[in-house]
């Protein structure tokens, strides 16, 4: 077969379908992250037209341009964009654009929850921009403190839509950190152990952990905000033992890390490009691992500098400003690096390199400042005024936006094959740069002149006019700079004339391809030996493209196929069989939003609706995988035949659960601090009466949640053996279903859950364990069926330890709640 | 930034020996950054750069320039702590949306709305609570902030060193009247303060 004619045939197995139809069914990759990228890049435009509005209204003083209505608004709109709009989305559309390329392999871990995730923010995100064109936006500030935020203080709509628009994005925020982290553990070229990962995966990995661990808070915040304002259970309320320090610990407790999750991939694009316009190679490859790791460990440390007005004990105060300042070490290591890098190699000033050295700049200040603002008794002073809103800019700004801007000139010529034609970006670097600083360093100084943040307007006397006009100018001066990028993009993707592959001589797997990227990336996939392929052997890509690596001959039926490798080794591990282009993503992101939009708009009746459909679509999502018959291991050259996926113990799926489940559990352990939070720090504890426990319910929950992971595993021996395991399921769910009874009757018989947050913590823990018996049913039922139309075989197992694994979660999390429902009953 | 008191002022202090500090840091690195861009003739070994930048400056650099800082912070955090002191003052300030309710402990049934009576020259620990949302009550010229919440009372030591007018403000936003949310402190000499207990003047 001639290259062309692999292309050809690779192209039919894999594009999508033509035409703006295709965007709803394309499950692929590289037309997910293009996706992402622009849709977060809109919502990058809308927040700093917010900017420019805030930044209109305060050049003056007794601005009457808005009135406060209208300006808190516009400021929780542009924080909220900008956080959970822009920055978010854009590492998730840049990682899943890339790192299937930088990998060496042809798609990511699951495509389609790829797409799910794209649609589950487009709708999301669509919801709170309509919400501001009602002129009903979210109004109490991007971080929504009650009581502000309660039904109390805040009854319209607006609050409303921040917790359930928020939550619906967060969905997918966690969908694709579960993509990232499955892919970039098992979805590599063979021989790419995770010493021989590009810096990027590892950042990227590190980025989606934290994702995984950080977000849980907030959603479980948002939960009980939104079930305190439709059902009136006052988990943030003083006077009925709720407490509104609950919701800043659970928000910090995701916005600390959060901080760093918007960094650490920015900091993955410098650790890429920095190298490369330097002709060298990064300087402590290892060292920046130790540095992102400790980084991510340390992030979760450090909450309570958000916290540091709020009367926490002294000794708390000393602990938590340590931490704060320790983790600058971390970053010092990475700063340093890249510096020994720069003095390694011969930095040349292209135009990425300006973008990173702004970045340097910019992002250095913004980590003085942050040191500073982590010292207490300066944070006092500092806190809430300007010199905060400076500090942030600088970190988020310099932190993400530059290297972002590093990364678009960068990749440029890879998203579209073409190169720069009209030198506009030097220009526009220059007015956003100067632009910048002239806006923030002026806010640094109207803050310590005592400007408070979010207030809409200020007196003359104030003695703050010229300085916020100054910083109003440079704010515009910046928005120039940001038109003209979007403009030389736009003519670089119409005008531009060819480029040649890989202009910046760059060394990793993603310029082995052709530019742009076709569907399949690598018509076959590549051994790696180093941490450099392009450079030991510059003629990579066209072997490849001759189809002389890993699966060079198309497979079975002409599908979408690739490999996955040992996680730490990188040995060939099992194959892979793709599903191909279908619009169930779209389908089921649209049924959640129709779950999300119900709860909303309080159309109650239509929520169990919403949830059936989910659960339905869920099913035949499922469904769809397998075979109903045995595969005999599958040839993938260089004389290596691999399982099929559903031949082995532990496949993609196992893995996709393995990390679910740990977002879950930082959900559930989040809740279980809540509770431990609210019965020793809230005021009006403990509360009026205790749950009535019953000895014989919390013995039978137990024994079932027992009783159903002992079956489980029987049904697991079972089918190795090839005897039947249909008494081991049925036994499973019957488990699964007396767990859940008990815990229903244990939501019953909640003390007043409206009356004391006692009862609201305990009615919230049993309807979170209600509703993993009934997942965990579901799971077995379902494997039931599977069973039953032959989808399984002793050979065929995969889908076992996946079923095993929601039980076992079941059955701790069943056990949890029983045990902090009854004992404290039992101890009075 | 004009301290009139003492917790203000070594505030101030820390802030002038950190910017001072911070540029330092930040003239080295823009310094260094130049440097790279100069032609050199054969590049040092690897280990060597490592052991450089890495070890030196990126790691034993910023522990070292953390630790002094972390332990001066420290010292001026317990400095302000609200400790015995038989000179101490007591008052309360209650926040509600858009007001704030002051009362003394020298004088229980007097209150004031809005305006707070304080002794110039003696420490005064005012216990801060709300009774709707967040607030907080923050004096830049006389100390740092804390925040008024509801469920919870926090105490916060102000100290103003000369008799005066300081004006006070709410930092944490509480919504559509926020903008104009503030109050004032007026520190009495002696005698005045003395008057202030005694009779019914504002
Ligand atoms: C495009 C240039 C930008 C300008 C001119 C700008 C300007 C501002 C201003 C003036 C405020 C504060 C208003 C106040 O509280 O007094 C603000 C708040 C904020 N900005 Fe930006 N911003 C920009 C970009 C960004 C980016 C890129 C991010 C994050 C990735 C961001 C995140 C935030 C957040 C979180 C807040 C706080 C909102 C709140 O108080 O609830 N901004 N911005
Ligand atoms: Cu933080």
């Amino acid at each position: 077969m001639s290259i062309l004619e692999r292309h050809r045939k690779l192209t039919a197995i894999w594009s999508s379908e033509p035409g703006f139809k295709g965007w709803f069914s394309t499950v692929n990759h590289t037309d997910l992250g293009r996706m992402f990228l622009v849709t977060a890049f809109f919502f990058f435009l809308v927040g700093g037209v917010l900017a420019m509005l805030i930044r209109a209204q305060l050049a003056t003083p007794d601005s009457a341009f808005m009135g406060p209505e209208i300006y808190n608004q516009v400021f929780t709109m542009h924080g909220t964009i900008m956080m959970f709009l822009f920055a978010i989305p854009m590492f998730e559309g840049l990682a899943i654009y890339l790192l299937p390329k930088l990998l060496g392999t042809r798609d990511l871990a699951f495509p389609r929850l790829t797409a799910y995730g794209y649609w589950c923010y487009v709708f999301g995100g669509t919801m709170l921009l309509v919400s501001m064109f009602l002129g009903i936006a979210p109004d109490g500030g991007w971080f929504m403190y009650p009581p502000l935020t309660g039904a109390i203080y805040s009854p319209g709509i607006n609050t409303d839509f921040w917790l359930i628009g928020i939550t619906f994005v967060e969905i997918s925020a966690i969908a694709a950190a579960v993509e990232i982290t499955v892919s970039v553990l098992k979805f590599r070229a063979p021989g790419m152990s995770l010493d021989k990962m590009p810096i990027f995966a590892w950042y990227a990995l590190v980025t989606a952990l934290m994702i995984l661990t950080g977000f849980p808070p907030l959603i479980l915040g948002s939960v009980l905000l939104e079930l305190e304002r439709a059902f009136g259970l006052p988990f943030f309320q003083a006077e009925l033992g709720g407490d509104s320090l609950l919701w800043q610990h659970l928000f910090w407790l995701f916005g600390h890390p959060e901080v760093y999750i918007i960094f650490l991939p920015a900091a993955g694009i410098i650790s890429t490009v920095l190298p490369v316009m330097c002709r060298t190679t990064l300087l402590g490859y290892g060292w920046i691992v130790a540095a992102i790791v400790a980084l991510a460990f340390l992030s979760f440390g450090l909450w309570v500098h958000h916290m540091f007005t709020t009367g926490i004990p002294h000794m708390g105060l000393a602990f938590f400003s340590a931490a704060s300042t320790l983790v600058a070490v971390p970053t010092g290591v990475q700063i340093f690096a890249w510096i020994g890098t720069m003095w390694k190699g011969r930095p040349e000033l292209r135009l990425p390199m300006l973008h990173i050295l702004g970045f340097f700049v910019t992002f250095v200040i913004g980590g003085l400042t942050g040191v500073m603002v982590a010292v207490v008794p300066f944070d006092w002073q500092a806190h809430d005024t300007a010199f905060i809103t400076a500090h942030l800019h600088y970190v988020l700004f310099g932190g993400f936006v530059f290297p972002i801007l590093a990364g678009l000139y960068y990749w440029l010529p890879h998203f579209t094959g073409r190169k720069r034609f009209f030198r506009l970006g030097e220009v526009a670097f220059a007015l956003i740069f100067t632009g910048f600083h002239v806006t923030f360093l002026a806010m640094h100084w109207v803050g310590l002149l005592g400007q408070r943040r979010r207030i809409s307007t200020y007196q003359a006397e104030d003695g703050w006019t010229a300085i916020n006009l100054i910083s109003s100018i440079g704010g515009f001066v910046l928005a120039i700079g940001i038109a003209i990028v979007v403009i030389e993009v736009a003519l670089h993707a119409v005008t531009a004339n060819r480029g040649k592959r890989n202009p910046w001589k760059a060394t990793t797997l993603e310029w082995a391809m052709m530019t742009p990227a076709p569907a399949y990336n690598f018509a076959s996939l590549p051994h790696i030996s180093s941490r450099e392929p392009l450079n030991d052997d510059p003629d990579l890509a066209v072997r490849l493209a001759r189809g002389e690596g890993y699966l060079g001959d198309s497979g079975p039926g002409g599908r979408r196929e690739t490999l996955t490798v040992n996680a730490s080794s990188g040995q060939p591990d099992y194959h892979v069989i793709y599903p191909g282009n279908t619009r169930l993503p779209v389908f089921m992101a649209a049924v959640t939003g129709l779950f999300f939009l119900s709860l909303l708009l309080k159309f109650y009746w239509i929520t169990p609706l919403a949830v059936s459909g989910v659960a339905f679509l869920a099913c035949r999502w499922v469904w769809t995988l397998g075979h109903r018959g045995d595969l005999p291991d599958q040839p993938v050259g260089h004389g290596v035949a691999l399982p099929n996926s559903i031949a082995v113990d532990h496949g993609s799926g196992w893995w996709g659960s393995l990390f679910l489940l740990t977002a879950n559990a930082t959900f559930f352990g989040s809740l279980l601090f809540g509770f431990a939070f609210l019965w020793t720090v809230a005021p009006g504890w403990p509360p009026p009466a205790l749950f009535e426990p019953s000895l014989l319910e919390m013995a039978a929950g137990l024994a079932a949640a027992a009783a159903s992971t002992a079956a489980i595993r029987r049904a697991i021996r079972a089918n190795r053996n090839g005897q039947t395991v249909m008494p081991s399921l049925v036994l499973a769910i019957a488990g699964a279903l007396v767990l859940g009874a008990v815990i229903g009757s244990l939501m019953l018989r909640t003390p007043g859950p409206s009356a004391h947050a006692y009862g609201a913590t305990l009615l919230v823990l049993g309807g979170y364990g209600l509703f993993h018996a009934a997942l965990g049913a579901l799971m077995a039922g379902f494997l039931a069926m599977r069973v039953r139309r032959g989808f399984t075989s002793p050979v065929r197992r995969a889908e076992f330890p996946i079923v095993r694994l929601w039980i076992d979660y079941l059955a701790v999390v069943g056990m949890l709640v029983l045990l902090a429902a009854h004992v404290p009953g039992f101890l009075t | 930034m004009a301290p009139a008191g003492p917790a203000a002022r070594s505030i101030a202090t820390l802030w002038w020996v950190m910017l001072i500090g911070a540029v330092l840091i930040f003239g080295l690195v823009m310094i260094l950054l130049g440097l790279s861009f100069r032609r050199r003739g054969a590049a040092a070994d690897e280990a060597r750069h490592i052991r450089v930048w890495i070890i030196s400056l990126g790691l034993a650099f910023p522990a070292a320039v953390l630790l002094l800082l972390l332990a001066y912070g420290l010292v001026i955090g317990e400095q302000l702590l609200p400790r015995n002191n038989p000179e101490a003052v007591s008052v309360q300030a209650e926040a509600r949306r858009w007001a704030w309710t002051f009362s003394y402990d020298a004088r229980p049934e007097r209150t004031t709305q809005n305006v707070l009576h304080i002794p110039a020259g003696r420490p005064v620990d005012v216990a801060v609570t709300s009774e709707d949302v967040i607030h907080s009550f923050w004096v830049p010229r006389l100390a740092g902030k804390i925040d008024a919440i509801p469920g919870h009372v926090n105490i916060l030591r102000i100290e103003a060193d000369q008799p005066g007018t300081y004006a006070g403000r709410s930092a944490e936003f509480s919504g559509g009247g926020y903008d104009g949310f503030s109050f004032t402190v007026i520190a009495h000499d002696a005698a005045g303060w003395d008057a202030f207990l005694m009779d019914g003047t504002e």
